[in-house]
């Protein structure tokens, strides 16, 4: 397995008060990574900091064997492609705008789309499920509608690393699972590398092959979910307590507090 | 993967089916813009009928060959008096329309207006230090004025873009808040100066409250190449402006260099307003209202707002021209008086309107 994305002895925040120190993982095609740790921790700007908008104080980060903060913006949004929270998402442009917005990278500031452009929006859209909702303004879509647009923007970028921050937290049960569902579709399909931050556990059991837990700005444990969600490791981490059992259904961990 | 023929008709649909119906705001704005320029022309001591105005211009042609029916002084109010200043005022209305949807796409503020960062206020203690120097009545002439507006203008972008860089970016916020600041300073210094030259107290004032026009076709012809470098580029860059509406940092996770695209923009949208300031002096709410209503009518899509912005900006100022050439003919009203009072409550209107949509 080749690793698409690579952390090594990564420091991040500000000079007198870094956040976390000493992060380092691999990310392989066709693996989700999943970063878990309580609040403030430090995983957005982990994410961050993989993208390349947040410099690292110290490290390396390596997409496709290249570090980040030494790639021109549209370099490095050809190898990194960021799925944002849709929180923020202009109202007014349709989702067909959006999508194409994602050939960003491959287009000059003069230059239009071209009709590739829109090939390449059309089928993102339609590994998305969302060509129903190309003419519909953003603000008129559901939260969940919303975020398989961002995802589809994303696709259009035709990046082999996906970062996620909190994809799913606007997002009621089937739409979670449903982008959820649709990023591993795409990290087994188009066998791309994806770290995701997720704030939900039993998400992360489910959906993640290793999780990296963050806690006091270290990372505290790397492995596979059954190995990482451990009452100890998240009661150490969290500070409360944490019964772990497992999932009638699925038979992945299931994590429950108190 | 759904069927390939599929994708591609879905690729295909994007603009071809609905262009048709994507034609009529160039219509509008192109079609009023045309009438007022004959309206506009027509207007003054001397009235000349829309009919007329078409008629003495028609056979300026070289295509046809009217007979002239029609006093030579008429030929002569139109073409040197008239016309050039009716161009004048449309090109500044498309200036500050322009660059107003501009700054309002760059700041995602839709506060925001061609004087947010020091155009106007440095524009006004250039102008207003070059008349207490007295150098319109020294050898440069005229002329000296405008310079000195745009040269303040860009001096006073240039030290608010300056101080507001961060590191290697410069933040939206702190880019406004070091407008305010050098705009609020720059302006006391004009109304210091202003005070302490008071014989050029009457012109100066004439020049902040807009429509200060020089006479004759040199204005409109100097102005000129730095309207069409400016405005070209802000219509150019229409689709990066898109992506910056969605924050500094996802156009960058989106591969756009945010820093040199926003510098790009901040100098050839204050390039634009300069321009405009310099020749017509201060002239409110045109560059605030025009994108404001545009966007409200026909959509927030930058690749048609600035167009549509500056086609607008042209109407609406030589709409208010008009009225200040004959509300209390045959005195003329600053320019920017009418502009502020007509725009303020509009403006109010749009407001109140604004908060019953999904607005920004």
């Amino acid at each position: 397995m080749s690793a698409l994305l690579e952390m090594s002895d990564v420091a991040v925040g500000y000079p007198d008060r870094p956040v976390l120190e000493e992060v380092a993982f691999k990310v392989g095609s066709g693996e989700i990574l999943a970063v878990v740790g309580p609040n403030g921790v430090g995983k957005s700007s982990l994410i961050k900091a993989a993208s390349g908008v947040l410099p690292v104080m110290r490290g390396r980060v390596l997409v496709a064997g290249q570090e980040v903060g030494l790639l021109a913006p549209d370099r490095r949004a050809r190898l990194i492609g960021v799925v944002p929270q849709a929180t923020h998402v202009p109202p007014a442009f349709t989702a067909r705008q959006v999508v194409l917005m994602g050939r960003t990278p491959y287009l000059g500031w003069l230059q239009r789309e071209r009709l590739s452009d829109h090939e390449q929006a059309a089928l993102a859209m339609a590994r998305t499920q969302t060509l129903d909702l190309a003419d519909r303004p953003m603000g008129e879509l559901s939260g969940g509608e919303q975020q398989r647009v961002l995802v589809a923007r994303t696709l259009a970028q035709a990046a082999s690393v996906l970062l996620l921050d909190e994809p799913t937290t606007h997002l009621d049960l089937r739409h979670q699972d449903e982008v959820l569902r649709l990023v591993r579709g795409l990290a087994r399909g188009e066998g791309l590398a994806v770290l995701i931050a997720l704030h939900d556990l039993n998400l992360v059991a489910r959906y993640a092959d290793r999780v990296a837990l963050l806690s006091d700005g270290r990372l505290k444990a790397l492995g596979l979910p059954r190995d990482v969600l451990t009452p100890e490791e998240l009661a150490a981490a969290y500070g409360v307590k944490i019964h772990v059992m497992d999932h009638p259904v699925h038979g992945t961990p299931l994590v429950l507090s108190g | 993967m759904s069927d390939a023929s599929s994708v591609r008709r879905a690729a295909l649909s994007i603009d071809g089916a609905r262009e048709a119906g994507k034609l009529a705001p160039w219509l509008w704005t192109g079609g009023t813009l045309l009438a007022l320029l004959v309206l506009n022309a027509g207007v003054g001591p001397v009235a000349i009928p829309p009919g007329v105005v078409l008629k003495l211009v028609v056979a300026k042609l070289p295509v046809l060959d009217l007979a002239a029916d029609w006093p030579s002084s008429l030929e002569t109010i139109l073409f040197d008096i008239r016309l050039p200043h009716t161009a004048l005022m449309a090109l500044a209305g498309m200036a500050l329309g322009g660059s107003g949807a501009a700054y309002q796409g760059l700041f995602r503020n839709p506060l925001a207006d061609p004087y947010v960062i020091g155009v106007a206020s440095g524009a006004g203690l250039g102008a207003v230090l070059a008349m207490a120097a007295k150098w319109p009545s020294s050898l440069l002439g005229m002329a000296a004025i405008p310079v000195a507006a745009f040269v303040g203008a860009v001096l006073t972008v240039g030290l608010v873009f300056s101080i507001a860089r961060v590191g290697r970016i410069t933040p939206i916020t702190t880019l406004l808040l070091a407008g305010v600041a050098v705009g609020t300073f720059a302006s006391a210094l004009t109304v210091l100066t202003m005070l302490l030259a008071t014989d050029e107290l009457h012109r100066a004032i004439g020049w902040l409250l807009g429509g200060f026009a020089l006479g004759g076709w040199g204005p409109v012809l100097a102005s000129l190449p730095y309207l069409a470098i400016g405005l070209g580029t802000l219509v150019l860059l229409g689709r990066p402006l898109n992506v910056l509406q969605f924050g500094d940092e996802e156009a960058l996770q989106l591969g756009l260099d945010v820093e040199k695209f926003k510098l790009v923009i901040v100098a050839a949208a204050s390039l634009v307003a300069a321009t405009a300031v310099a020749f017509t002096g201060i002239i409110a709410f045109v560059g605030l209202i025009v994108p404001h209503l545009v966007r409200v009518l026909w959509g927030h899509d930058y690749r048609r707002l600035i167009p549509l912005a500056t086609l607008g900006g042209g109407v609406v100022l030589l709409a208010a021209d008009i009225v200040a050439r004959t509300a209390l003919a045959p005195r003329t009203l600053p320019v920017g008086i009418i502009t502020a009072v007509a725009g303020a409550p509009f403006f109010l209107w749009l407001l109140r309107r604004a908060k019953r949509e999904v607005f920004w």
